[in-house]
C-alpha cells in the first residue's frame, strides 16, 4: 500500500492488575484508511482502543503515531497529537448542554474542517436541541453528540468504540450513513463493531481478536465467512 | 429593635461564612475533595495580610495584591505535589493527608506567630457606620465583606458557567478519564481548581483579619462555620451556600441575643435540625 | 475423616500462637506492676494503655467500618463529665461510674448515629466535629460542673476509692490494665467473629459488600454505638487519672484525635497490629522530642502525611508484608490439611 503508515502497534500488552488482557499485539493503520476491528465480548477490542488513546499504560515503543512513540504517554497528550476516541457507550459529560459538549471537544484548537456549524451539518438534529442538557437526548442522539465531540479536535484518526451498542437498526444506519462524510475530509478511522457484515461493508481492512490476541487479519473484502467465523469463535 | 439588629447583623455575617464556604464547595465541587485544612488556610491568609500591612505599611484592604498571588500559587503547587497523589476512591488518604496539613499550619503558624490575639487595624470604617432607622445600624464593614461576598459567589458562578475554564471544571468532575481525551491534563485543572479555592481563602482571610480577631487555633472553627454553610445550603449550589451562611450567621446571632454562651451553639443546632429535616441541604443541586 | 486431602479454615498461625502465649505473659507482668513499678512508670503506663484503647477504637470505625471520625472527643469528654457528675451529684463510687458512662454514651450515641450516618465520607468527619463541638460548648454552659473553666474532683470523692493514695495509684492503673483488656477482647472477638467477616467485607469494598447482602448501615451503627461506649468509659479513666476537667482538656480535638489518628496511621490502619505499633513509637517519640511541643505535632503531621502517601498501610503493613507475620489473627486462610498434618493445631 502506497500511503504511509499513520499509526502502528508493535507487540503491544495490557494489564488489569493481574488480568493480562492483550497479548502481543501488532495492528497498524494508514494514512486514509478505515480499519474495523471485530471480535466476540471480551476479546480485548475496547483494551486496545483505550491502550492506543493511552488511558491504559504500556511502554513507548508499543504504540507508534506519525512514527513517534507514544506509548507512554497520557492520554490527553495523545489527543494534542491529532489521535481521538468515540468512546464506548457514548459517556457525555451530563453537566455540559450539548453545544458545551461540543465545544470542549474543540478546545485544543486543532485547525480543520470541522466547527460547530460542521457538526450542526452533518447531524441536523442537534441544532434544535443545543442548548438542552446532554443527558436529555435519546441514545442515537446521544450518540451523535459524541461522534461530533470527537470530530471537533479535528483528528488524523478518530477511534470508534461500538457506536451502534444498545441502538435501533434505523439510528444505526443514521450514524453509519454520515461515516463518508467524515472519511473524505482525509481521515482515517478505526471502527470496533460487534455487527461482523457491517463493519467488513464499511472498511478497507478488518482485525479480528480473540483472548486478547489477533486471530485473522486482511483486506475486508477477501474475509470469507467461514475464516471469520473461525477467528471470531475459534471454532 | 434588639432583636431585629440581631437579624440584620446575623445577615451581614452570613456574608463571611459564605466567603469561607464558597472556596470549600467549589473543590468539593470540582474534585470531591474536603479540605479540612481549608479553616486553617483562611487564618494563614489572614496572618499573611497581617505581615504585608506591617512591612508595608499598606491599607489592609490593599494586601491582596500579595496575598492573593501568593495563595494561588500555594495552592497550585499543593495540589501538584500533594493532593493529586491522594485522589482516587479511597476516602481515607485525602481526609488524612488535609488532616495533617491542619495540624502542620496551626502549630506552624503558632510557631511563628504565637498564640496571641491578632487584629488588623482597618481604620475609620471600622467604626463607620449607616443608620438604616431609628436604632438600627448597619456598620460600613460588615455590609462591605457581604457585598464582596455577593460579588465573589456571581463571579464564581459566571467562571463556571460561562467560561471555558469553568466547562473544563464541569468536564473533569462529571469524568476524569473523558475529560482526558478532551485534551485535558486533570492534574492542571485540578491545580487551577485549588489555586482558585485559595484566592477566595485570600479574600476570606483577609476579611476575617479585619472584621475580627484572630490567632493560630481558629481555622478549626472557620471550617465548620464553612461546612455547615455548604450543607445547610445544599451540596454544588453556590448560592445555596450563601443562603447557608446567612442562616448560620441569623442564627448564631440570635441565640446570642437569648444568651451570650449560646452563640455558637445555636448555629451548631441550626445545622443539624436542617441535616435532620433535609439532609440534602435547603437547595439541594438537581443533577441533569 | 477420611484420609483424602482435605481443606481448613483457620485462624490461628504459629506467629499467633507465640504471640497469645507472650500476651499471657505480659498480662501477668502487667499486673504485678505495683509491686515492681514506681508511681511514675504506672502512670506512664496507663496513660499508653489508654490511648492504645483510643487509637484501637480509632482504628475500628476508621480502618473497619470506613467510619472516618475527627470528633471521638466528644464522647471521650463525655465520658470524663459524666464520671464527674455521676461521683459529685449522685455519690456514685468512681469506678462504678466508669461502665455506666459507657451505656450513657450508647444511647446517646444512638441519635447522634441517626443524624450524622446523613453524611458521607470527609462530610461524615466534619460532622463528628461539629458534634463534638455541641458537646463542649452545652458542658461549658454547665455551671454546676464549673462552666467553661471546669472543675477539680473534690477530695473527699478522691479518698473515698481508697484509704492510701498507692492503693488509689495501683487502683487506676488495674482500671486502666482491665479497660485496654477489654477493649482489645471485644475488638479482637468482634473480627474473628461472623460480624467481623461483614466487617472486614466493608472495609476493602464497601459496594461488594452490600452486593453480598450484608447490611452496611445497621454493621456500622453497631460499630459506632460500641466504640461510643468504649471511647466514653476510656474518657472517664483518663480524667479519673488527672482530677481536673475543663471543656477545652475534655473536648480536645489534638489530645484526643489528632494523637490518635496519627497513632494508628503510622502503626498501619486496618490492622489489629498497627494501633499497638503506633501507640509505642508515639511514645517513643514523644519521650525524646516532646520538650519542642509545636515542632514534635509539626513533625507527626508531616510522618502521618508522609506513611498515608508512600506506605498506606503503615509500619505494621510493611512488617506483615514483608515477613508474613500476624499477631492478631483475624483474617482466615485455607490450608491444605490431611492425615500427616494431624499435629497442625487448626483451632
Amino acid at each position: 500500500m502506497p500511503e504511509p503508515v499513520l499509526l502502528q502497534t508493535h507487540d503491544l500488552v495490557a494489564r488489569y492488575g493481574d488480568f493480562q488482557a492483550l497479548f502481543g499485539i501488532d495492528f497498524s493503520v494508514s494514512a486514509g484508511e478505515v480499519v474495523a476491528v471485530i471480535g466476540a465480548n471480551g476479546a480485548g477490542k475496547s483494551t486496545l482502543m483505550k491502550a492506543i488513546i493511552g488511558l491504559l499504560p504500556s511502554p513507548a515503543g508499543s504504540v507508534l503515531y506519525h512514527a513517534k512513540p507514544i506509548g507512554d504517554l497520557a492520554a490527553h497528550e495523545i489527543t494534542h497529537l491529532g489521535m481521538t476516541l468515540v468512546p464506548e457507550g457514548r459517556q457525555l459529560f451530563p453537566s455540559l448542554s450539548v453545544e458545551e459538549n461540543l465545544v470542549i471537544g474543540g478546545q485544543m484548537n486543532r485547525p480543520g474542517p470541522w466547527s460547530v456549524a460542521a457538526v450542526y451539518d452533518l447531524f441536523p438534529v442537534l441544532k434544535q436541541r443545543r442548548h438542552q442538557p446532554s443527558t436529555s437526548l435519546s441514545g442515537g442522539q446521544q450518540q451523535m453528540v459524541a461522534i461530533g465531540r470527537a470530530l471537533m479536535s479535528n483528528p488524523d484518526l478518530i477511534l470508534f468504540d461500538e457506536v451502534s451498542l444498545g441502538l435501533a437498526p434505523i439510528i444505526i444506519n443514521d450514524i453509519y450513513a454520515a461515516l463518508p462524510r467524515i472519511i473524505e475530509q482525509g481521515m482515517s478511522a478505526v471502527i470496533v463493531e460487534q455487527d461482523i457484515s457491517r463493519a467488513l461493508a464499511v472498511s478497507d481492512r478488518a482485525y479480528c481478536l480473540q483472548e486478547g490476541r489477533i486471530s485473522l487479519e486482511g483486506p475486508s473484502g477477501c474475509l470469507t465467512r467461514a475464516a471469520v467465523n473461525h477467528a471470531y469463535f475459534g471454532v | 429593635m434588639d432583636w431585629l439588629n440581631a437579624i440584620v447583623q446575623g445577615i451581614l455575617l452570613g456574608g463571611l461564612y459564605a466567603l469561607f464556604a464558597a472556596g470549600l464547595s467549589l473543590i468539593f465541587g470540582v474534585m470531591r475533595l474536603v479540605n479540612v485544612a481549608h479553616g486553617d488556610f483562611i487564618v494563614l491568609a489572614a496572618f499573611l495580610a497581617l505581615v504585608v500591612t506591617q512591612s508595608t505599611g499598606l491599607h489592609p484592604f490593599m494586601t491582596f495584591i500579595f496575598v492573593i498571588p501568593l495563595m494561588a500559587g500555594l495552592g497550585y503547587a499543593l495540589q501538584r505535589g500533594l493532593l493529586n497523589q491522594t485522589l482516587g476512591h479511597a476516602i481515607l488518604p485525602p481526609l488524612l493527608v488535609t488532616f495533617g496539613l491542619s495540624v502542620i499550619l496551626q502549630n506552624g503558624l503558632l510557631e511563628i506567630f504565637s498564640a496571641d490575639n491578632q487584629k488588623m487595624d482597618a481604620g475609620p470604617i471600622e467604626t463607620m457606620s449607616l443608620t438604616v432607622a431609628e436604632g438600627l445600624n448597619i456598620g460600613v464593614m460588615p455590609l462591605a465583606v457581604f457585598v464582596i461576598a455577593i460579588g465573589v459567589i456571581t463571579s464564581l458562578q459566571w467562571m463556571f458557567y460561562g467560561t471555558a475554564l469553568g466547562r473544563a471544571f464541569r468536564a473533569t468532575s462529571d469524568n476524569q478519564q473523558i475529560a482526558q481525551l478532551m485534551g485535558l491534563n486533570n492534574r492542571h485543572i485540578f491545580g487551577l481548581a485549588m489555586a482558585l479555592a485559595l484566592v477566595v481563602v485570600a479574600i476570606a482571610g483577609i476579611f476575617l483579619g479585619m472584621r475580627t480577631s484572630f490567632d493560630p487555633s481558629v481555622g478549626p472553627g472557620r471550617l465548620i462555620f464553612g461546612f455547615e454553610a455548604v450543607i445547610i445550603g445544599g451540596l454544588g449550589n453556590l448560592w445555596g451556600t450563601l443562603i447557608g451562611g446567612i442562616l448560620l450567621g441569623v442564627s448564631q446571632n440570635i441565640g446570642a441575643q437569648i444568651n451570650p454562651g449560646w452563640q455558637l451553639l445555636a448555629g451548631h443546632l441550626t445545622f443539624l435540625v436542617v441535616l435532620a429535616v433535609r439532609p440534602r441541604g435547603l437547595f439541594p443541586k438537581v443533577d441533569g | 475423616m477420611t484420609e483424602a486431602t482435605t481443606y481448613r479454615v483457620i485462624q490461628s498461625t504459629p506467629s499467633s500462637q507465640m504471640a497469645a502465649l507472650a500476651a499471657l505473659a505480659l498480662l501477668v507482668i502487667l499486673v504485678a506492676a505495683p509491686w515492681w513499678a514506681g508511681r511514675g512508670d504506672m502512670r506512664l503506663l496507663s496513660e499508653i494503655f489508654l490511648y492504645l484503647s483510643l487509637a484501637v477504637l480509632w482504628n475500628l470505625l476508621a480502618g473497619y467500618a470506613g467510619l472516618v471520625s475527627v470528633g471521638q472527643q466528644a464522647f471521650v469528654g463525655f465520658g470524663g463529665y459524666g464520671l464527674f457528675a455521676l461521683a459529685m451529684f449522685l455519690g456514685l463510687h468512681p469506678l462504678l461510674a466508669v461502665p455506666l458512662v459507657g451505656v450513657a454514651a450508647a444511647l446517646i450515641a444512638i441519635p447522634i448515629a441517626f443524624l450524622i450516618f446523613r453524611l458521607s465520607g470527609a462530610y461524615f468527619a466534619i460532622g463528628t466535629w461539629v458534634i463534638a463541638e455541641v458537646f463542649r460548648l452545652s458542658f461549658a454552659q454547665v455551671s454546676s460542673l464549673g462552666g467553661g473553666s471546669g472543675t477539680s474532683l473534690p477530695i473527699a470523692i478522691v479518698k473515698s476509692m481508697a484509704g492510701s493514695r498507692a492503693l488509689r495509684d495501683s487502683i487506676s492503673y488495674w482500671a486502666a490494665l482491665a479497660m485496654i483488656v477489654l477493649v482489645l477482647a471485644v475488638v479482637y472477638l468482634w473480627l474473628r467473629s461472623r460480624h467481623g467477616i461483614s466487617l472486614t467485607a466493608i472495609r476493602d469494598n464497601e459496594l461488594a459488600a452490600r452486593s453480598l447482602g450484608i447490611d452496611v448501615w445497621w454493621t456500622k451503627f453497631w460499630v459506632y454505638l460500641v466504640a461510643a461506649a468504649l471511647t466514653a468509659s476510656v474518657g472517664a479513666l483518663l480524667f479519673l487519672q488527672k482530677l481536673r476537667i475543663s471543656p477545652d482538656a475534655a473536648f480536645n480535638v489534638n489530645d484526643w484525635t489528632a494523637y490518635v489518628i496519627f497513632i494508628v496511621v503510622i502503626g498501619g490502619i486496618g490492622t489489629m497490629e498497627g494501633p499497638l505499633i503506633g501507640t509505642l513509637v508515639f511514645f517513643l517519640l514523644r519521650g525524646f522530642f516532646a520538650d519542642l511541643g509545636t515542632v514534635y505535632l509539626m513533625v507527626l503531621g508531616a510522618v502521618a502525611i508522609v506513611v498515608i502517601l508512600k506506605a498506606p498501610r503503615g509500619i505494621w503493613g510493611y512488617i506483615h508484608d514483608r515477613y508474613g507475620l500476624t499477631l492478631f489473627p483475624v483474617s482466615r486462610r485455607v490450608v491444605k490439611f490431611d492425615s500427616s498434618h494431624k499435629n497442625e493445631n487448626p483451632s
